[in-house]
Parts: C-alpha cells; structure tokens; sequence
C-alpha cells in the first residue's frame, strides 16, 4: 500500500483522479438513491402548491435570513412534538427550492406556525417583537409594511419553479400578478381568481390589516400563516400518509 | 503588478477585463429593475478599476529574463494583505451580530443591517475572505517551494485573486441589498457561482501546470492536502448550486433540488465545504508551516497517507448527521453517522502527526508565539474533530442540535484551528515574503496569541454552556408529564452566554487588530523587493522536497 502510494505520489494527474474517485463515492451512494427510491416521500394527493403571493413572502423570509435563527423541521422527538405538532413530513417540502428545514433554533420551530396566531398578533410581532414578547431577541422588521411588493415578473418567478419540477399551470403563471393581488385584497375583482386556481381553503383577506396596498408585510404573514397546511399528510393516520 | 506582466500578458489581462466590463454592464442593463442591476454595476465598476491598472502600465518596460530564476510571490503577498483586510471586517460583523443576540437594537431600522442579512456576511467574510485568500496566498507559496518551480506565468494567479474577491465582494454586498440562496455556506446566488467555477477552474490550472514543471520527483504532502481542496470544493460547490434564474435579469433563482433531496445534498455540501475548504485546504498549511518553523521533519510519512486519505473519503459520507431525525430516510442518517465516528481517526493521525512533529522543539514551542500558534491549532484540530464525531451520534446530536453548542463546536474549529494555524502560517510567511528577519514585534504576536486563546476558551465555553442548558430546558418535562420550560424561558437562560460570548468574540477581533498592525509595520520596515532565488537553497528548509519515507 505504502509502495504504491510513494509511486502515485509522482503523478500529478494520477493523484488527481485518484482524489475525485475516492471523493465521489460518498455522495453518490447517500444522495442518488435519494432520487430514485419511492419510499423516500410521502404520496400527499392533497399538497397544494404556493400561491404568487405565499412563494413572494417565502422569497422574504430567505432575503431577511428568518432560517438562521428559525427551523421548519420538527423531529421525531417526543418533546419536539408535544411543543411543535407532528413531526414534520418529507412531502410537506416537496415543492420548496430550496427546503428551508434550517439547523438552529435561537427562535422556535415555524414548520406548524400557519394559523396558530392571528394575523394582527405576526405584524404587530413583525413590526416590533418586543411589543408582544417582552424577552425576544428577534430584531425588528417594520420595513416590510413601508415596502410595496413588485409583482409585474411573479408569472416568472412561477415559471422558473416549473422549470424545476413544480407543478404549476400556465394559467397560474399568466394570472400570477393578479393572484397575488387579489390574496391580499378579499373585495376586489382578482380574489375570486385566487381560490378557484389553489382551492377553497386557501386563505384569502388583507393580511396586513389594508387591502388597498399590497406590501411585503401582506406576503410575509401570508406565507406564515400557510406553513405545515400545504397538506393534510401529517394529521392523517400514519398509513393514509401514503408509507 | 502589471509592470511584471509581459506584452502578452498584458494584451490578455486587457481582454479579459473588457470581457468582464462587457458583462457587469450587460447585466446592470437586464436587471435594471432588480437587486441584479446593483451587482452588476459593481463587476463594471470593479473592471474598470482594473483596466484603468492595466493601461496606465501598459506601456512600462517588459520584465526581464531574470525573473524565471526567482519564486513568483507578488500574488501571495497580496493574498495575505487582503486576508487579513476581510479577517477585521469579518469579526467586527461577527461580534456585532452577536452584540445583536444581546440586545436586538443595536442597529438600524433598514433592511441592510439586519440581523439575518448581515449573519451571512459575517460567515462568508470570514471562511470564504479570510480562510480563502489565505489558502490561495499560501498554497502558490508553498507549491512553488515543495516544486521547485515557479508558477507557470504571472496573469493567472492574479486572475485567481481578482475573481475570487471580485466574488466575496458580490456575496457580501448582496446578502446587504438581499441577494442569497439561502443555502448555508452557499447563499452567493448563480451569476457569482459562475464566477467562483471560472476562477477554480484557472486556481486549478495554476497547481497542475506547476507541478507538471517540478524539478521535486514527489508531490509533497501539502500539495495533496491543496489539492484535494481545489478539486472537491468544485465538485461540491457545482452540483449543490445547480439552481434555475427567474431570467437573465434577475438576482433570484431557485434551486433544482427540493425538500428532502435538496437537504442532504446542502449538508452533504455543508459538511465537505468544512471538510475541504476549512480542513484539507488548512492541513496543507499545516504540513508545510508546521515543520517549517520547528525545523523538524514530519513525524511520520505513513500516517500523513492514512490520514489523507480517510479524510477524503470518509468526509463525503458524513452530511447527512446534520440531518439525524429528521424527513432524511433513516439509513442515509446512519450511514452518515457511522462514518462521522470513523472520521475520528483519520482526523486524529493528522492531528498527532502535527503535534509528534514538535518532539525536540517543544523549548521552541513555549519561546515562539508563532510556533504556538501552530500548536494549538493542532490541539483545536484534534479537540474539535472528537466533539465533532461525538455529535455526529444520533442520540447526542437529539440534544445538541438546533443548540448552541453547534455554534460553539464550529467556532472552535474557525477560531482555534482554522484561525489558528492561518495566522501562525502568516507569521511565519510575512518575514520570509518581505525579506525581513523578523515580524515587526514578537512581543505583539504573543499579545495576539493570549487575546486569540483567550476569545476562543471563553467562547467555546459560553457556547457549550448555553447550547447544553437550551437542549436540556426544551427537553425537560415536570412531574405531571407536560413540558416543564416555554421556548421563551430557554432565551432568557442565554443571555449571560450570549453576553460571554460576544465579549469572547471581542477579544479575538481585538487580536486580529493587533496582528494586522504588526504586519503593517513588518512590511513598511521592510527592504525593498527583490524575489527569493530559485537557485538559492537557503530559504528551502531540509525536510521539504517531497517527504520521504520514514525509514
């Protein structure tokens, strides 16, 4: 072994090859398998994707950096369920590019937060975290509420998402500016639009507390308020979840 | 600079820059309506600065044949300056954010200086500007060295150094306007990634065609170590940035892989970019710097094999204990948990090699803060690899994850090894590269070294404080069954550790100070430049041509 090592070591290219085999072989047995093996997610027939304006507040969240401080990954964990809910599901991030399952929580997990507050206590908790948590460390967002959403390039944004293998139609895309409107706006003509393409259930009101502008703050909660209720996969029983 | 660079060379750095300035305006023109435009007038701006170089000694006289006789170490010597440039820069946001986890209001009420945007800047200042400009610097230093011969041309590694903080450059200002990915210690989005490819590619180029003129017949272990950075860090940084543009004149895309898939191939990135950027790239260092300064010879040839190549190739399987627990399917967090505890030895054989290699200099190691830093760098090396193994362990890892005491385990990497061994190899360097005896003041070295440890210990130790008594809180329940703590009660625990730990991250900051100034004076008492010699073998230490066989 060592004889052989002192002749590779003379050869540069060798020792080239020699490195990117010997690296490669990791990666290829835990990742590619990943790809093909069914098992790995979850069959979810319910999983709705993100509307315009639930993936703009999702853009929001990963530009202000929330997955540094806040998980979307509950774990097995008997504690972890009791304060979070179920454990999260390989199919509750099928359509996230990328997952934002996170690696420290110096806030709280978010995977189930959708729905648990109102939609009054996130802005007045986005716009000054202290107000409402005497003892958080969670900076300050009140710039969002200042700061109009552009959504003239949304139908681009959905497209290059199908480019990678989620399933939007082209309707979704060509009515993506106005999706995202009307999500925020319950009275206006573009609402109705809204829950005919992503379903009844999806939330549709002024979630900043103003229907006539659209702003930043309108995309952060509602995306907030959809997260762990993309899917029912997790309160069914565990052998309707598709295993 | 470019008074060294012949004609040709010349005519070539002219185009490549005119190419570069072609491209930073046509993206300012596309993504006028985004965050893109700004970055794009940044590339402009920065081929600018470098045509307007380029031309103003164009016409300057060739250099003379006599250079091919001396080592090329004018990029080396800019390599360092601009290292130790992003290491201040790098801590100071470093030990503001975690001003910030102490008292949320200490910045501004705008976007760019937030938390989670300056977060990132901090980490890419510091591993990717500190730790990459100093792997560049040293790596053309010492393949030149343990070749023995001088790098292949003079516009190369320049390119190298210009692209890659043209790169830093582009990540940073973007996490401030709100440019990222979002992929830990990936977030430079697709334009810069193409950037980074390029100048790996060329970085790449340089090491082979200057091995393939060594007048040395082996490759000397250092260079395996550099190399096996180069080529897995490209490996690794292509496929996990594979990502789609929502159109040319946009900053954002999204990646190709999602949830599950996408989460073990960031950690698997994440965990090799620790691997191979912050181990193999710094154990290069390690293996030439070390023996250098202690004028001893590597403790042992064989274990430097075995543990080479463990390194290489266990790493790559240990991703996926990021991911104990989780949606990941239970067998890939197995197999990267068993592979995380086999890391240990091979990381240890370095770690041993490294300190054995002392024995018969250990009166050095106490004269010679230099020297000490080295050694404790080795220390950390092999501290930080055990408790990196035993976290790997699936039931360890249910306490410590998501905590803090991953924060402390990475920082004692970053600030005891990486760190480390990066400044005691630049005080080692610094002299030898401006030709003088000795760094400006000793005394000032062993100032950094105290104020260095001393960060490190009380930040590790904040750290291991805080991240055991938050998994503990989150975990514990009362006597009727029910969680005893809120989340909000394990944060109030933190804050004496988080006040520690920024007065830790203080002290360290105030060394790297400390240690640029002393470099500063070092150089502005220095002779004026001449080359090291080729043909002198006085600034060859004995044991450097290709390590031989211990017997």
């Amino acid at each position: 072994m060592f004889g052989f090592h002192y002749r590779l070591e003379r050869k540069a290219v060798g020792l080239v090859l020699a490195i990117i085999v010997v690296a490669s072989i990791g990666g290829l047995v835990e990742i590619a398998p990943l790809f093909t093996i069914h098992q790995t997610v979850e069959d979810a027939p319910d999983m709705r994707v993100y509307t315009p304006l639930e993936l703009t507040g999702r853009n929001i969240y990963i530009r202000e950096g929330c997955y540094a401080c806040h998980s979307q990954m509950i774990r097995t964990l008997r504690d972890e369920v009791e304060r979070y809910g179920h454990y999260s599901l390989a199919v509750e991030s099928k359509y996230d590019h990328p997952m934002l399952w996170g690696s420290k929580r110096t806030g709280p997990d978010l995977a189930r937060i959708g729905d648990k507050y109102s939609d009054e206590w996130h802005v007045a908790h986005l716009n000054n975290p202290r107000a409402v948590v005497p003892e958080s460390i969670m900076p300050a967002y009140a710039w969002l509420s200042r700061t109009a959403v552009r959504t003239a390039d949304l139908g681009a944004h959905l497209a290059a998402l199908r480019a990678v293998g989620v399933p939007y139609t082209d309707e979704m895309i060509a009515n993506a500016p106005a999706d995202a409107y009307g999500q925020a706006a319950p009275d206006s003509p573009q609402a109705e639009g809204v829950t005919k393409r992503y379903g009844q259930a999806t939330n549709v009101r002024a979630f900043d507390g103003a229907a006539e502008t659209l702003t930043e703050m309108d995309a952060l909660v509602a995306y907030l308020q959809i997260l762990g209720r993309l899917t029912d996969a997790a309160s069914k029983p565990v052998a309707a979840a598709g295993r | 600079m470019i008074g060294q660079f012949t004609i040709g060379e010349r005519r070539l750095a002219l185009i490549t820059l005119l190419v570069l300035a072609a491209f930073g305006l046509a993206m300012t023109i596309a993504g006028r309506d985004d965050l893109l435009g700004g970055q794009g007038a940044l590339i402009f701006a920065a081929a600018l600065a470098g045509l307007f170089a380029v031309i103003s000694a164009y016409y300057a006289p060739e250099p003379s044949e006599e250079r091919f006789a001396q080592y090329y170490d004018d990029p080396t010597k800019v390599g360092i300056i601009v290292a130790m440039i992003w290491v201040v820069f790098g801590m100071f946001v470093g030990d503001w954010v975690a001003w910030l986890l102490v008292n949320p209001d200490l910045t501004f009420d705008a976007g760019w200086s937030s938390f989670g945007r300056i977060r990132p800047v901090h980490t890419t200042s510091v591993i990717f500007g500190f730790g990459g400009n100093a792997l560049i610097a040293t790596s053309l230093y010492v393949l030149q060295r343990t070749s023995r011969a001088r790098l292949p041309d003079q516009f190369t590694p320049w390119f190298v150094l210009f692209g890659y903080n043209l790169f830093c450059l582009l990540a940073v200002t973007g996490y401030m306007a709100g440019i990222t990915q979002s992929k830990e210690y990936a977030e430079p989005e697709w334009y810069a990634d193409i950037l980074l490819v390029i100048v790996w590619v060329v970085y790449f180029a340089i090491y082979l065609r200057t091995l393939m003129r060594r007048k040395e017949p082996h490759i000397y272990v250092a260079n395996w170590y550099y190399m096996a950075f180069i080529l897995v860090v490209a490996i690794l940084h292509i496929v996990n940035n594979i990502a789609v543009p929502v159109s040319l004149g946009h900053a954002k895309s999204y990646s190709a892989f999602s949830g599950v898939q996408d989460a073990m191939t960031q950690w698997w990135y994440g965990h090799n970019a620790v691997a191979f950027f912050l181990t193999s790239g710094f154990l290069g260092m390690m293996y030439y710097y070390l023996p250098k300064r202690a004028n001893r010879p590597i403790f042992s040839y064989r274990l430097s094999i075995i543990s080479f190549w463990g390194i290489t190739f266990f790493y790559m399987w240990a991703g996926s204990h990021h991911l104990h627990y989780t949606a990941l399917p239970h067998w890939v967090q197995t197999l990267g948990m068993t592979f995380s505890v086999m890391l240990l030895v091979p990381s240890w054989a370095s770690a041993t090699n490294a300190l054995l290699t002392l024995n018969g200099a250990w009166d050095k190691v106490r004269d010679d803060a230099t020297l000490r830093f080295m050694m404790v760098a080795a220390v950390f090396y092999g501290l930080s690899t055990f408790e990196g193994s035993f976290m790997a362990i699936r039931s360890v890892n249910s306490l410590s994850h998501y905590t803090d005491w991953t924060v402390g385990h990475v920082h004692a990497g970053a600030l005891g090894w990486v760190a480390m061994i990066t400044f005691g190899a630049i005080y080692a360097s610094v002299p030898w590269l401006w030709k003088c005896e000795r760094m400006y003041s000793a005394r000032l070295v062993e100032a950094h070294f105290w104020l260095a440890l001393g960060g490190t210990v009380i930040y590790v130790f904040a750290m291991w404080n805080s991240g055991i008594i938050q998994g503990l809180m989150w975990r514990t329940y009362n006597e009727s069954g029910t969680l005893a703590y809120s989340f909000v009660d394990s944060l109030v625990a933190m804050r004496p550790y988080y006040i520690a730990r920024a007065i830790g991250g203080l002290l360290f900051l105030i060394g790297a100070v400390v240690g640029s100034y002393n470099i500063w004076m070092t150089i502005r008492m220095a002779p004026r430049p001449s080359g090291a010699s080729l043909a002198r073998p006085d600034s060859q230490p004995a044991d450097v041509p290709a390590l031989q066989p211990a017997e």
